[in-house]
């Protein structure tokens, strides 16, 4: 009954860089004509932040679903991709402000300023602009680099030790930057505990959407490449890739530096975004919150992170907003008060684990075929689904009193079933 | 000698939240033992047990409120496994590990809703709380207590688990899942007795912990957690004697750290610890190595 | 006339704890040959599959491939007050090759319980296989650069799978193909890292009369397609008897008989070693 539908690779290339380019126009006219004060601002929060997340979470899976290294170090190299970008990047007149307990800090120049300055600008002038935009990159390469580096140095001890092992090094990894990191005799260059802020950052929704949007393009290339395939050949069977020639320390270790890569990019943006940067919410909690996104998408699976990186960060940031001030859907009751969207959010994520532990996507991805024979088809299917309703609902309320009256002898039987299940269950180690 | 008097409060203060690291350790090394699960809700119970105090502590007499809490823990243990372990026994360990981290998530967020994000101030255990003086150091009550409390409970555990049936039967559990049930072991007996001990020591380090560091957050969990977890993989995971040596060597590490006046690098130095044992020693003080079948 | 020499195993013993598993085992495979590796059950066949790939290093002894040594270990820390083998003053050398340096040196292998990459399809399982043959970087694959290399590797691949009937089922998940075709793929993945020397871990198992039949004549053919050297461990006797050259037995970690298979198949320690039974 379903047709399908086959394009060639040339339509398949036409039509994906045409819906990029409608998408990136949509995205720059609609913020151009929503007022800041509109609730629709919202949507471009919700696309600027899930398009950070979701290059912080396909690079995660890079890791988790692709290599099959349990590794929950992510927050840690957001961390130094964030701090990274702050630092080279605040101008030098506000360095005296930023760094107060610091006498000014011991950089005492600015990446973006360097590149604006050069282009003989003046503060409102477009060479000094456009000198900003170009220097911005510079900073946000060098976050990647420096995370990348400091992955290469941790990954030697770290990348030996086998999975729960693996989790808890990384882990700790993280820990210890983030004390590092407020090391009062580092103050110097990381202003300690305080905040870092008034650093360059960029103005239009485009620009996260459009680095991360490459940056996951870099990814899925390697994932489909050679290394790729060897990355996915650890994480099935580490012995038999062993066995057929995959060096397995090099291949972890380049899947965890193009990783921690990524999320130190991912960092930067976040800083960006966030226009200024504490070590506070680079906790275990932050990396819990991705590892739970690629869980929601699908672990092996980019699209399924992707979308799970929307969803997630659309939920927390606004629609499950009402959860938390009274209003719900048009319900209010006493118990929403602050905090309860969270609740919410970690019942439905413990749901997703417990039945739905494929997530959305499983480990399937995105593709023209599957879309466009599924949009071919969804008239049909909805139609059939409307013609046939009469009759089902009419089958329903006819066995309904039989289905009732047999309740109880099912329920026991799936009781009988769960309690054996579980006794005969095999533990897979 | 000098060094020992200048510190004597720093090793004091070791000792006891040694003890209280060690209540907690022994949870995870069991359930690790049996499961090959990293409990990463362990931390969070325990933050639970320290909050549920907090309320009922408000309008309840100490002498019922401290049993009630114990209880509330074993069965929030329980539930948890019951809930978020069971399902899933059949599942890649990946998996557990991360339903573990989702419950954690859980109850860290459950907690933030319940208390504001506000750090909410234990209640003072009166015989607990007394100040007492000893070596010339001040020093509350719960300092002294934590270690021979510990003690007894671990020596204890080691018989129940030497000298019972249920206790042969963990062992048999932690060392070959799949033949003991053949054997006609009741597995889900076997996890659920290791996960009331394990919350059960969760919540009496609870009242211990929260006796001395008064403030109760949500995250208060996680940090002693981890170091517990850290203790008993420096003790050899699975061992119950490693935990506690482990739990007590990082608790004075900590505190003397602390003493030196790098308090910044106090809870960074348990993870160099753990990944200097990584790397030499895998296995820990008294773990066994196992060998990868082919 | 003396052949080209492949594998030289050497004075090799396996000793894991107080056990030993492998005890002084010397054996050799020259160019060309089919060589069967028999013995009852866990008389460390498997043991011996595992030395030679580098997933164990052994106790003691040495392991060469096309006359250089790869592998060569002596007793020593614990071990040394422990060791139970033979020969322990004979080598002074500790070198010991990863599995995957021995795969790339021209020794590939098959195992006994099924490794196939499972979340992989059939025609992914042996492009990894070809992998560490690979020229390209990790960049220049990433950004295709390196095509030319990439369209060689599926041809080689679908070759492969041509000569093994797996062409069409060459996008199925590797898992979903029944049992024999498994077997079969787990051959064509080892021979995609240009082995010179193929060592099957009881490549017939589970297989009918008639199959079996079947995998001798394809072994034959490999062996002459690919110029290569096999090394098999069987329990099929007819199998064995049928195409092995020379055949080894293990029996308790040691070697107790070698010869051709009429030699064997007389020998009174073998028929003991198997109780009598003469299949």
């Amino acid at each position: 009954m379903n047709k399908e539908i086959s394009i060639s690779k040339k339509q398949k290339t036409i039509l994906s860089l045409f819906t990029c380019l409608v998408f990136l126009a949509l995205v720059y006219v609609g913020d151009m004509l929503t007022p800041p004060t509109s609730s629709w601002g919202m949507l471009f929060t919700v696309l600027e932040k899930g398009s950070i997340y979701a290059l912080v979470a396909v690079s995660m899976n890079l890791l988790n679903g692709f290599t099959g290294l349990f590794s929950l170090g992510q927050a840690g190299f957001m961390l130094i991709g964030g701090y990274t970008y702050a630092i080279f990047s605040i101008p030098a007149a506000s360095r005296d402000s930023v760094y107060q307990y610091f006498d000014g800090g011991l950089i005492k120049f600015s990446i973006p300023e360097i590149f604006s300055n050069a282009l003989g600008g003046v503060l409102g002038e477009l060479g000094y602009s456009l000198g900003e935009f170009i220097g911005m990159f510079v900073p946000m390469i060098m976050a990647g680099l420096i995370t990348a580096g400091l992955a290469f140095l941790i990954g030697i001890p770290v990348l030996r030790l086998k999975s729960d092992y693996l989790a808890i090094a990384t882990l700790g990894f993280a820990e210890i930057l983030r004390a590092f990191f407020q090391w009062k005799a580092l103050g110097p260059i990381t202003n300690g505990s305080n905040i870092l802020r008034s650093f360059s950052t960029y103005s239009s929704p485009l620009f996260p959407i459009i680095i991360s949007g490459l940056c996951i393009g870099f990814i899925v290339l390697l994932i489909n490449s050679s290394y790729g395939r060897a990355f996915k050949a650890i994480r099935d069977d580490e012995i038999a890739a062993e066995a057929m020639g995959v060096n397995l320390f090099k291949h972890k270790q380049w899947s965890f530096v193009i990783s921690s890569f990524f999320a130190g990019i991912g960092g930067a943006l976040l800083a960006m975004f966030s226009s200024s940067i504490t070590t506070t919410p680079f906790t275990s909690n932050l990396t819990y919150e991705i590892l739970l996104i690629v869980v929601i998408g699908g672990i092996g699976s980019v699209t399924g992170s992707i979308l799970g990186s929307f969803l997630f960060v659309a939920c927390s940031e606004w629609w499950l907003r009402g959860l938390d001030s009274g209003a719900f859907l048009g319900l209010s009751f006493g118990f929403m008060r602050p905090g309860f969207r969270k609740v919410v959010f970690a019942v439905v994520i413990m749901i997703i684990v417990l039945f739905y532990s494929k997530g959305i996507m499983g480990t399937r991805e995105f593709s023209w075929e599957g879309f466009l024979t599924f949009l071919k088809n969804l008239p049909g299917r909805l139609i059939n689904f409307f013609k046939a309703f009469p009759k089902r609902l009419a089958d329903f309320f006819r066995t309904l009193p039989a289905k009732i009256a047999g309740l109880p002898a099912r329920m026991k039987n799936s009781l009988k079933k769960l309690k054996t299940n579980t006794k005969h269950g095999k533990e897979a180690r | 000698m000098n060094f020992f008097v200048d510190n004597l409060p720093y090793i004091l203060a070791g000792i006891s939240v040694g003890g209280q690291y060690a209540l907690i350790a022994i949870g995870y090394t069991m359930v690790y033992g049996i499961l090959r699960l990293i409990n990463f809700a362990h931390g969070d119970m325990f933050m639970m047990a320290g909050l549920v105090m907090v309320y009922l502590a408000a309008d309840l007499p100490m002498q019922i409120a401290i049993p009630v809490v114990i209880v509330f823990t074993v069965v929030l243990g329980c539930m948890i496994e019951k809930v978020a372990y069971k399902p899933l026994r059949s599942a890649p360990r990946m998996s557990i590990m991360i339903s573990a981290i989702g419950v954690s998530y859980l109850l860290q967020n459950a907690a933030l809703y319940l208390t504001g994000g506000l750090a909410k101030t234990y209640p003072a255990i009166p015989w607990l709380a007394k100040t007492v003086e000893i070596f010339g150091a001040h020093t509350k009550m719960v300092t002294i207590v934590t270690p021979i409390l510990t003690l007894v409970l671990v020596i204890g555990l080691v018989l129940l688990i030497k000298f019972t049936k249920i206790g042969m039967a963990m062992r048999a559990v932690s060392r070959d899942f799949e033949t003991s049930q053949l054997m006609g072991i009741d597995i889900n007996r076997v996890i659920t007795v290791t996960f009331i001990i394990g919350s059960f020591l969760a919540a009496v380090g609870s009242v211990l912990y929260f006796t001395n560091y008064t403030a109760v957050l949500p995250t208060s969990g996680s940090m002693p957690g981890l170091k517990a977890f850290v203790a008993a993989v420096f003790g050899g995971i699975g061992s119950i004697p490693g935990a506690v040596i482990g739990a007590f060597i990082i608790g004075i590490c900590e505190n003397i750290i602390k003493g030196l006046g790098w308090t910044t690098f106090s809870n960074a130095f348990t993870f160099v610890l753990l990944i200097i044992i990584l790397m030499v020693k895998p296995t820990g003080l008294f773990g066994e190595k196992n060998i990868d079948k082919v | 006339m003396t052949k080209r020499n492949i594998l030289r195993v050497s004075d090799v013993t396996m000793q894991f704890g107080g056990v030993v598993a492998v005890n002084n085992l010397n054996l050799e495979v020259n160019k060309g040959e089919i060589i069967g590796l028999i013995g009852p059950n866990g008389a460390g066949k498997t043991t011996a599959f595992n030395v030679i790939t580098g997933v164990y290093a052994p106790t003691n002894g040495a392991v060469s491939i096309d006359g250089q040594v790869v592998i060569e270990n002596y007793p020593q820390g614990k071990m040394k007050a422990l060791y139970k083998g033979q020969n322990a003053g004979k080598y002074a050398d500790r070198r010991v090759l990863t599995p995957d340096k021995i795969t790339k040196m021209g020794v590939a292998r098959t195992f006994q319980n099924i490794r196939l990459f499972k979340g992989m399809s059939v025609m992914e399982n042996v492009l990894v296989a070809m992998h560490t043959n690979l020229e390209a970087g990790v960049f220049s694959a990433a950004f295709r650069r390196n095509r030319k290399e990439e369209e060689k590797m599926h041809d080689e691949a679908m070759q492969l799978l041509r000569m093994f009937d797996l062409e069409k089922n060459k996008d199925d998940m590797s898992t979903s193909l029944p049992y024999g075709k498994q077997r079969h793929l787990e051959i064509a993945r080892a021979l995609a890292t240009k082995p010179k020397l193929l060592l099957l871990d009881e490549p017939a198992a589970g297989m009918n009369p008639q199959e079996s039949d079947e995998l001798m004549h394809l072994v034959a053919k490999i062996r002459d397609d690919f110029d290569l050297s096999v090394l098999m461990i069987e329990h099929h006797m007819q199998v064995v008897m049928g195409i092995c050259e020379r055949i080894y037995v293990l029996d308790y970690g040691a070697l107790i008989a070698e010869g051709n298979p009429q030699e064997i198949q007389n020998n009174p320690r073998v028929i003991e070693a198997y109780l009598g039974v003469d299949e």
